[in-house]
């Protein structure tokens, strides 16, 4: 497949969402405990089982917890994920009893739309009595972004999904930043980390702004700007991203053909 | 007296205009057929309840059965968007669909509370979202022994749950495994019930995780492929296939309607 990224440097041997997916997957822990949805998420926690993390759980919100599907599915319920798992419970009990009492390592989550704060939309663009685009909306999620430990966002970055204003919040970040997440009451510490395909972004720890800490190959700091609807803070610490290696890529591009 | 009937029969009987009707299925055994039966006998301005309206409600909506979709998720799981449920919630095509939106978490405490016989349930959920300020059915609440403050959804009590299981047995007890959603919840909250299945036995599959007995279910109707294009956990598979074609046959008005009259409004009794 040809990398869909457009640089002056040598064109990466990947495409963008393929180092998207593994550098969320580095993000994952050995016996990490991980909510996981569909997409890129999925693929994400199923290519860190299947490389570094052996032993990390994935819970989907269909019920099924330590779950190790060979393939990805391509729902949330898939007969598989039920087949391979420790325990099928319902789902108001993977929300009541899983997720809400703070059981949950790491929420795994994608949306439409973020703000400078992690804040997600995935509900509506326009007004929400008259929209102009209407999302599906946020199925499991703001009950994911606030009560897991913490959560990982996986994005790509345009100037229509990074915004300085989202026009609807369905799950919190961190709210309006400075801390204000804890005060409204979420329990979990919020979005640790948010992935795109130009690099890494995380909150200050100041001001909980999300901030550029790592630009991925071939992609230039000038590009992560231009790509963000706000103005995006870079950290004076800034790294590059390491390359995927070609067991990341491997074991990645298995899981896809499957 | 039993409860075993047809498909045709069941939803004759137990869905009239204006009701409010939960069709549940997360994923695994969606009741497709009832919905197409649903359609086939032109109920109108129904109240669609489900957590993850996915093709069967984009179905329905756009064969005009729904005023009001009451939901958490709507979308093709996998694929994108419901072309039918935008087209009516941005346009008002076939009818304008009026919404009340929750998160998967308040949809399940709400069936709960439904199938507790309780008015509301409570939870730690929607903190900072804009769900609140649009839908009447959130509201804060204080814990009485802790003064903490929770958020409390009201109950739902549909008129008619509708579900699809693996088997029933011949005095109408139904019983299915796998990914058991909020099926049993459904049932329970639901004033009426008809459940569609895919083998009527003399002894359950030992696989069965969940048993509701007969009393509480209305009706039982003998359906096998009732849950297609979803699948039947030990009976049949996903067709994947079908998702991604359904957002094509979807996309347009015209594709929509021919679909519908070749494939669902053919004489009734599958």
């Amino acid at each position: 497949m040809v990398a869909d990224i457009s640089t002056a440097a040598p064109t990466p041997a990947y495409t963008a969402d393929e180092i998207m997916t593994i550098v969320a997957s580095r993000e994952l822990k050995n016996h990490d405990v991980v909510f996981v949805g569909i997409g890129i998420p999925s693929t994400a926690a199923n290519l860190a089982r299947r490389t570094h993390s052996p032993d990390v759980v994935l819970i989907y919100e269909s019920g099924t917890i330590g779950t190790k599907p060979t393939r990805t599915p391509l729902s949330i319920g898939d007969g598989e994920l039920a087949d391979t798992a420790d325990a099928v419970v319902s789902v108001p009990e993977i929300f009541a009893y899983w997720l809400q009492p703070g059981r949950i390592d790491k929420g795994f989550l994608g949306a439409a739309q973020i703000d400078r704060w992690g804040n997600l939309n995935s509900t509506v663009i326009g007004d929400y009595d008259h929209p102009t685009v209407r999302l599906p909306g946020a199925g499991g999620a703001p009950e994911i972004a606030m009560a897991a430990k913490e959560t990982v966002i996986v994005l790509r970055q345009n100037p229509r999904a990074f915004v300085a204003e989202l026009p609807f919040i369905s799950s919190v970040g961190h709210y309006r930043g400075h801390g204000s997440r804890a005060e409204i009451g979420a329990s979990g510490a919020g979005p640790s980390i948010v992935v795109t395909d130009f690099g890494v972004l995380r909150p200050d720890a100041i001001t909980d702004e999300l901030t550029l800490v790592s630009i991925h190959p071939g992609r230039t700091v000038d590009e992560a700007i231009a790509a963000t609807g706000w103005p995006l803070r870079v950290s004076p610490d800034l790294v590059a991203t390491p390359e995927p290696t070609d067991s990341e890529l491997r074991e990645l591009r298995k899981l896809n053909s499957l | 007296m039993t409860n075993i009937t047809t498909l045709q029969e069941a939803i004759q009987t137990h869905v009239h205009d204006g009701d409010m009707v939960a069709l549940e299925g997360f994923t695994h055994l969606i009741p497709v057929a009832a919905g197409h039966e649903i359609i086939r006998q032109g109920r109108r301005d129904l109240t669609l309840v489900r957590m993850t309206p996915d093709l069967v409600y984009d179905q329905m909506i756009g064969a005009g059965c729904a005023r009001k979709l009451v939901f958490s998720w709507g979308g093709n799981p996998g694929v994108g968007s419901l072309h039918r449920l935008r087209e009516a919630i941005e346009k008002g095509y076939p009818h304008p669909l009026e919404i009340e939106e929750h998160s998967h978490a308040g949809m399940t405490v709400r069936y709960v509370a439904g199938a507790s016989g309780l008015p509301f349930g409570t939870l730690r959920g929607y903190i900072g979202t804009d769900l609140p300020a649009h839908t009447d059915s959130i509201a804060p609440i204080t814990c009485p022994f802790t003064g903490e403050v929770l958020t409390a959804v009201s109950a739902l009590n549909p008129d008619v749950g509708i579900i699809h299981a693996q088997q029933a047995d011949r005095q109408g007890n139904v019983g299915f495994w796998g990914i058991i959603g909020v099926q049993k919840e459904a049932i329970l909250a639901s004033r009426r019930s008809i459940v569609t299945v895919e083998q009527i036995v003399d002894e359950f599959d030992p696989r069965v995780r969940v048993v509701l007995p007969h009393w509480v279910v209305s009706a039982v109707a003998e359906v096998p492929g009732g849950a297609r294009p979803s699948y039947a956990h030990g009976y049949y598979e996903r067709d994947n296939d079908y998702y991604r074609e359904w957002d094509v046959i979807s996309r347009e008005r015209e594709s929509f309607d021919s679909w519908l009259q070749t494939t669902v409004m053919q004489p009734a009794g599958v």
